[in-house]
């Protein structure tokens, strides 16, 4: 978890990460700044992030981003 | 030989009046409803305008009825001047300052947000319900020339002022036929556009769709952060063609997303506005091996694109896509420091350009216009203007232009052209700042900020910047320090910043 806000500050630093839960569908992320962090995310676990998973309900928070990391991690 | 561009609207609505001409999810205009909506405009501002050739701002969401907004403007003789929608207020008044609007079109949801800023507010709305007065319009365009501007593109300005390009209607025309004839838009080609309208990028996307009679629909915003939507929208509408910053064809590539979805008719594949990632280019190529794709480059100077590539060749992913060469009846050329003519390959110049595609300058800015728009120092004879574009380039062993970097600090992030002499300029702007400096980390793509403040921290900094800056602009690291590296003159070290990153 800690390591994905760092990666999420790196991008839009002045968001509260522990409470925000409207990343995508608030628009905070933009489409480039989605493929920067899918780009880190894929780099830094070692998993690998397809369109599938690109849905807004496994981005907009910094929790459902974690969840998606640790699911693929398992696969 | 056309001198006005709305010549070709007048022809495409008179050829295929029911065609399908610009759409998005919501609505879709055929040429004859563009010809109409555009002369209803026209008509309107012809009435209770008495100007010509004077700016009117466009303050409108993105849609095709943009389109017939921008094209009523120049049914009046006047030009048009697209604002992002999403701009902070004070960059608004920068604007609005430096360009003295004649008046602003907008959306009914926005009339009081526009007022504002102007006196003069058309609701777009009611404009299009005007009866269309056939003998005025007729008249004010048998009296246009084609060195009349048609439209003015804000860009990002090193002192914190940005800069109205105007574009007369003889560039644009220039442009629309070497882009068309080269590449080869046809009207079977159906465009699926993303850049804003207030980005040259979208040039291509509406006037050669125009000059072709093709079709031109507009991608929503948010499926270029939903993979899956995107290639559906190619899909559903039959795409054939895009001209997407590299940006968003590597939302595509980073998700692997033609596992799920290839959309099977798309055979054009245009792209410009930054550096291709190599990687990003094969990941597309190998899943449309027998589409054409071209690089373009260009600056808003010179109407957007001043030379082009159509890839001939296997890349690695360690290559540079060169820029390539000249379109038609343009000219480019290398300078070096010294303003000697470059012929040599693996030597860098400055691209420097000529021809109709170059702009009339900078709007109400002379001094700024004088500095890039100059008489060819190759050229004592008689007037000829070049435009130094402040982007340097060599020339690889076929010839071809390769891009290199810039000279100066302007960057190129995420599609978008920033100057970070603009960023620093709204931080220090902020009351309690000591000193700020921006750098560019081009490997991992982010804005980095570097400010001295007691004020601020990380999160009230940006928070303040929103006010100030367009989203694309905003740092994406903020480092506060209590001693800025200096240079013996006083001024920032950039590269020892560029160490501390």
């Amino acid at each position: 978890m800690e390591k994905i806000i760092e990666i999420l500050k790196g991008i839009h630093p002045e968001v509260d990460y522990t409470t925000e839960s409207g990343l995508i569908d608030k628009r905070i992320f933009d489409s480039f700044d989605v493929v920067t962090v899918v780009g880190e995310l894929m780099d830094e676990f070692d998993i690998e992030i397809t369109a599938e998973h690109m849905v807004p309900e496994n981005f907009n928070s910094a929790a459902a981003i974690c969840d998606l990391v640790k699911r693929l991690e398992e696969e | 030989m056309k001198t006005n561009i709305l010549e070709y609207l007048i022809d495409a609505a008179a050829v295929s009046p029911d065609k399908c001409a610009y759409f998005d999810e919501q609505i879709s205009y055929t040429y004859k409803q563009m010809l109409d909506g555009a002369k209803a405009i026209g008509t309107k501002l012809i009435n209770r305008l008495n100007v010509k050739c004077r700016p009117i701002l466009i303050y409108m969401d993105k849609s095709p009825s943009v389109i017939t907004a921008f094209w009523g403007c120049v049914f009046s003789r006047n030009f048009y001047v697209p604002l992002d929608t999403d701009m902070p207020d004070v960059r608004i008044r920068l604007i609005v300052e430096n360009l003295k609007p004649a008046a602003v079109i907008t959306n009914m949801a926005y009339y009081d947000r526009v007022r504002q800023f102007s006196n003069n507010v058309f609701v777009f709305e009611e404009m299009i319900e005007t009866t269309v007065d056939e003998q005025l319009l007729a008249g004010r365009m048998t009296s246009s020339i084609d060195t009349d501007p048609v439209y003015v593109l804000y860009t990002s300005g090193s002192t914190g002022v940005p800069k109205g390009v105007v574009v007369s209607h003889r560039s644009l025309i220039d442009y629309v036929e070497q882009f068309c004839n080269e590449v080869g838009i046809t009207e079977d080609d159906v465009i699926a556009n993303q850049a804003p309208f207030y980005f040259d990028a979208s040039l291509i996307d509406i006037y050669c769709t125009l000059r072709a009679r093709g079709s031109m629909g507009i991608v929503p915003l948010e499926y270029f952060s939903i993979p899956l939507k995107l290639l559906e929208f190619l899909q559903k509408y039959n795409i054939t063609t895009i001209r997407w910053v590299p940006s968003a064809m590597k939302m595509v590539s980073t998700f692997k997303g033609f596992k799920s979805i290839r959309p099977d008719k798309l055979a054009k594949i245009i792209f410009g506005a930054e550096s291709m990632p190599t990687k990003v280019y094969n990941y597309w190529k190998e899943n449309y091996p027998d589409a054409v794709f071209v690089q373009i480059y260009g600056p808003t100077e010179i109407t957007g694109v001043c030379t082009y590539h159509i890839v001939d060749r296997d890349y690695s992913d360690e290559e540079t896509i060169p820029i390539g060469k000249a379109f038609k009846n343009t000219e480019v050329f290398l300078l070096d420091d010294e303003d000697k003519l470059i012929s040599r390959s693996d030597v860098v110049g400055e691209i420097c350009v000529k021809g109709s595609c170059l702009a009339l300058g900078y709007y109400n800015a002379k001094e700024k216009s004088d500095e890039v728009f100059v008489q060819n120092p190759l050229n004592p004879y008689y007037s000829e203007k070049i435009y130094r574009t402040g982007d340097l380039a060599k020339y690889n062993d076929r010839k071809e232009l390769v891009f290199v970097s810039r000279k100066d600090f302007q960057i190129k992030h995420m599609g978008h052209r920033i100057e970070l002499g603009e960023i620093e300029t709204a931080v220090m702007a902020l009351p309690g700042m000591k000193n700020a400096c921006c750098v560019y980390d081009q490997d991992r793509q982010k804005i980095v900020l570097f400010y001295e403040s007691d004020d601020y921290d990380d999160v009230s900094l940006i928070d303040a910047l929103k006010n100030r800056l367009q989203r694309y602009m905003l740092p994406n690291v903020t480092k506060k320090t209590q001693d800025m590296p200096l240079l013996r003159s006083g001024k920032v070290d950039r590269v020892r910043l560029k160490e501390m990153i």
